[in-house]
C-alpha cells in the first residue's frame, strides 16, 4: 500500500517535472534551499505578519466588494448593510479596517527593525528601496480606502489630504480637480477611488512584494547580528554548500513564523471582537456619520497612521513649506542606506550614538504621532510638535556625520551568529 | 524543556500585557475627558434594552427614523416575539421585515423645529452611549429659543425635551458671566415635578441610550459571543504550534 502511494506521489511529480521543468527548483530556491539565518529573533517575524495580513485585506476585500456600492449615495447605508443584513458581513468588516490598522502596526516595526539592525546597508539597498515603494504604495491605498465608507472624517479628511496637493505652484489647483474629477470630493472621486484601491493598488502592492522577496533571496536574509552568513563558513546539514549558520526556510521559519502568527491573530482577534473601533482610533467616530459637505467636523484628522506626518504638516506655519516637511519625511527614508556610512550593521554592536539616536527617532514619531491626532489648538503643543519635527529630521543629519566622519565608536562584531530562540 | 517553555510563555505573556496595556491607554487616550456621567448602560441586560426599545417606539420614533435597523432584527435579538413587535413597537404600518421609517418628512422637521430630526441608527457609534444619556438629561427651560428649551450637553439644541412629564421641568443654575468669562453652568434647580423620581429618570435614561447603543451595532451580541470561541480556538492553535515548532527546533543547534 505504501509502496503503490510513494510510486504514485513519484509519477505524479515526474509528470509535473516533464511539463514545468523550472516550479520545483523555484519552490526550493525560495523555501526549502532558502537558508535564512537561525538566530533572527522576534523583530524578524513582522514581514510575514505583514503578508498575513495582505492576504487578509485581500480575502475579505473581495467579499466586500461583493455589497459595497461606489456611489455617494448609496455608499454609507452599504457599508450598514454589510454590518446588519449580509451574514458574517460585521465580521468580514471587521477584519478589513483591523487588518489596516494591523497592517500599519507591523509595517512600521517592520521599518523600525531594519534601522535596528542595519537591514538596508549593503548588500541590501535595494530589499530596502522596494520596501519603501511599498510602504508609499500602501499610503495611498489606506488613504483611498478610508473614503469609501463616505463618512464625515471620509469626506473631510479626502478633502484635507487631496488640497495639500493643491499646495504645489502653478499646478496645483488643476492637480487637485484632476485627483477629484470635481471641485470637491464627489461621487466621481468615490467612484475613481473604489477602482484604485481595488485593483489598481493592489495589483502594484502584490508586484512589489513580490520583489521585495526576490530582491531579499538574492542576497540573502541579515539577522541580529548583522553578521553575513554567506561569507561565514559553508556547510550544514542540509548542504555542504549552504553557510553553516543558514537553516532552511522550510519547515524551521515556517513552522516557527506559524507559532507567531497565532499569537498575533490572538491579539488581532481580541481587538476586533471586543474593541473593534478601538476607542475610536481604528473606527473614527465621526465617520458613523454621513458624509455631509455643509457640516464640517470638530476636528478633522487622518487615521492615526499617518498622524506623524499631518502634525509636522500642522506645525509649519506655511502651508508648502508644511507639506514639503511632510513628504520629505518620507521621501528621507529613501536615501537612508546611503546617508548611513556606518559599516558595522546591528545596533548591537554598534555607537552608543546610534542606540541613543534611533530611541529618540522612535520616540518622536510616536509623540508626533499622537500630536497628529489631537485637535491642535494647544500653542505649547505646536512648539514640542516643532521641536520633535526638527528632531526627527535631526536623526539623520546626526546619522551621516556620526557615519561619516568617524565619530561612532563600535563594538568588535562576532566572526559567527550568536545562539538562537 | 520546561525551561525553554516557561521562557516561551513569559515572553508571550509579556508581549499580551504589553499588547492590553496598548490597547487600554490609546483607548483611553482617544475617549478622552469630558464631563460626561457614566450611564452605566450594559448591552447584556436584555430587559433595560426591551424597556429602552419601549420608551424609544413610545417617545422618540415620532420624529426619528432608525433607516439601518429592521423591525424582525429588533424582535430577534431582543427576545420579542413578532405579534410583541408588531403590537408594542410599530406605529409605522410597516411590515415586520422593514427598516423603521420616520413619520416626519425631513422639509417638515426643518420648519417645525429649525432642523431635521437626524436619523438616530447611528448616533450612540458617533457620540457615545454617555453622551445620549447626559443629553436626554439635561433640558431645561430657556424662555430665549424658539420651543422654550435648552440643553447643556448640546447647547441650542432643535429638541424640545419629550420626556418632560416623565422627568418634569427643571431649570438651569449659570454662574454669570464676568470678564472673559462666559456664564457657566452649576446645576439643575427642580421647576415641576414629573411622574418618575430622578433615580426612575436615570433609568429611562439609560434604557434608551442602551437601546440605540444596540441599534448602533446590532451584531454586538453575535460578536461577543463568538469572540470568545475564536480566542480560545486560536490558544489552542497557537499552543500546538508551539510544540510542533519546539519538536522542529530540536536538530537546530
Amino acid at each position: 500500500m505504501a509502496n503503490r502511494l510513494s510510486q504514485a506521489v513519484t509519477g505524479m511529480q515526474e509528470w509535473f517535472n516533464d511539463r514545468a521543468p523550472s516550479f520545483l527548483p523555484f519552490y526550493r530556491k525560495h523555501m526549502t534551499e532558502y537558508y535564512a539565518p537561525k538566530n533572527f529573533n522576534i523583530w524578524y517575524i513582522f514581514g510575514v505578519l505583514s503578508m498575513v495580513v495582505l492576504v487578509n485585506q485581500i480575502v475579505t476585500g473581495i467579499f466586500l466588494t461583493m455589497y459595497f456600492k461606489p456611489s455617494a449615495a448609496e455608499a454609507f447605508a452599504s457599508v450598514e448593510y454589510i454590518m446588519r443584513d449580509v451574514d458574517w458581513g460585521w465580521l468580514l468588516r471587521y477584519m478589513h479596517s483591523t487588518g489596516a490598522s494591523a497592517f500599519f502596526v507591523v509595517v512600521y516595526i517592520h521599518m523600525f527593525r531594519g534601522v535596528m539592525y542595519g537591514s538596508y546597508k549593503k548588500p541590501r539597498e535595494l530589499v530596502w528601496l522596494l520596501g519603501m515603494l511599498i510602504y508609499l504604495v500602501l499610503m495611498a491605498e489606506a488613504f483611498m480606502g478610508y473614503v469609501l465608507p463616505w463618512g464625515q472624517m471620509s469626506y473631510w479628511g479626502a478633502k484635507v489630504i487631496i488640497s495639500l496637493f493643491g499646495a504645489i505652484p502653478y499646478v496645483g489647483g488643476a492637480l487637485t480637480e484632476w485627483i477629484m474629477g470635481d471641485y470637491l470630493p464627489s461621487d466621481a472621486t468615490l467612484n475613481r477611488f473604489f477602482a484604485l484601491h481595488v485593483i489598481a493598488l493592489p495589483l502594484v502592492l502584490l508586484l512589489l512584494v513580490v520583489l521585495h522577496i526576490f530582491a531579499l533571496h538574492e542576497v540573502g536574509s541579515n539577522n541580529p547580528d548583522g553578521v553575513e552568513i554567506k561569507k561565514g563558513p559553508k556547510g550544514n546539514r542540509w548542504s555542504p554548500t549552504a553557510p553553516a549558520d543558514g537553516i532552511p526556510f522550510h519547515p524551521y521559519f515556517t513552522v516557527k513564523d506559524t507559532f507567531y502568527t497565532g499569537c498575533f491573530l490572538l491579539v488581532c482577534a481580541f481587538i476586533l471582537f471586543f474593541q473593534p473601533t478601538f476607542g475610536g482610533l481604528f473606527l473614527e467616530h465621526d465617520n458613523f456619520i454621513e458624509a455631509n459637505r455643509l457640516v464640517t467636523p470638530e476636528h478633522i484628522k487622518p487615521t492615526w497612521y499617518y498622524t506623524p506626518f499631518y502634525a509636522m504638516l500642522r506645525v509649519v506655519p506655511d502651508k508648502l513649506l508644511g507639506v514639503v516637511t511632510m513628504f520629505s519625511a518620507i521621501i528621507v527614508l529613501f536615501f537612508l542606506p546611503w546617508i548611513d556610512r556606518g559599516k558595522v550593521k546591528s545596533w548591537r554592536y554598534r555607537g552608543l550614538g546610534f542606540r541613543i539616536a534611533l530611541v529618540v527617532l522612535g520616540v518622536c514619531f510616536v509623540w508626533l504621532g499622537k500630536i497628529g491626532a489631537g485637535p491642535g489648538t494647544d500653542p505649547v503643543e505646536t512648539i514640542i510638535g516643532r521641536i520633535l519635527t526638527i528632531s526627527y529630521f535631526g536623526f539623520f543629519v546626526f546619522l551621516w556625520v556620526y557615519t561619516a566622519f568617524g565619530f561612532e565608536k563600535t563594538k568588535p562584531v562576532p566572526e559567527r551568529v550568536t545562539g538562537h530562540d | 524543556m520546561t525551561e525553554r517553555i516557561l521562557q516561551m510563555t513569559q515572553k508571550f505573556v509579556a508581549c499580551l500585557v504589553l499588547g492590553f496595556a496598548l490597547v487600554s491607554t490609546t483607548a483611553a487616550w482617544a475617549s478622552g475627558g469630558g464631563a460626561l456621567k457614566p450611564s452605566n448602560a450594559n448591552i447584556a441586560d436584555v430587559q433595560s434594552l426591551q424597556n429602552g426599545a419601549k420608551l424609544y417606539f413610545n417617545y422618540c420614533s415620532g420624529c426619528h427614523s432608525l433607516k439601518f435597523m429592521r423591525y424582525s432584527r429588533i424582535a430577534e435579538d431582543l427576545q420579542l416575539s413578532e405579534a410583541q413587535v408588531m403590537q408594542n413597537l410599530n406605529f409605522t404600518g410597516a411590515n415586520f421585515g422593514e427598516l423603521v421609517p420616520g413619520s416626519m418628512h425631513a422639509e417638515d422637521g426643518k420648519v417645525w423645529f429649525g432642523a431635521a430630526p437626524p436619523d438616530l441608527s447611528l448616533m450612540a457609534r458617533a457620540k457615545g452611549v454617555d453622551y445620549i444619556y447626559n443629553y436626554l438629561k439635561s433640558f431645561y427651560l430657556d424662555a430665549s429659543r424658539p420651543l422654550g428649551w435648552n440643553n447643556t450637553v448640546f447647547p441650542n439644541a432643535s429638541m424640545p425635551n419629550v420626556l418632560w412629564e416623565l422627568q418634569g421641568v427643571q431649570k438651569a443654575k449659570f454662574k454669570p458671566a464676568s470678564g472673559d468669562h462666559e456664564a457657566e453652568f452649576e446645576h439643575f434647580e427642580v421647576h415641576q415635578a414629573g411622574s418618575l423620581s430622578s433615580k426612575e429618570f436615570d433609568e429611562v435614561a439609560r434604557d434608551i441610550a442602551n437601546f440605540l447603543q444596540y441599534a448602533s451595532e446590532p451584531a454586538v451580541f453575535q460578536r461577543t459571543s463568538i469572540g470568545i470561541w475564536v480566542l480560545l480556538f486560536l490558544s489552542v492553535f497557537t499552543l500546538l504550534a508551539y510544540f510542533l515548532k519546539h519538536e522542529y527546533w530540536k536538530d537546530v543547534h
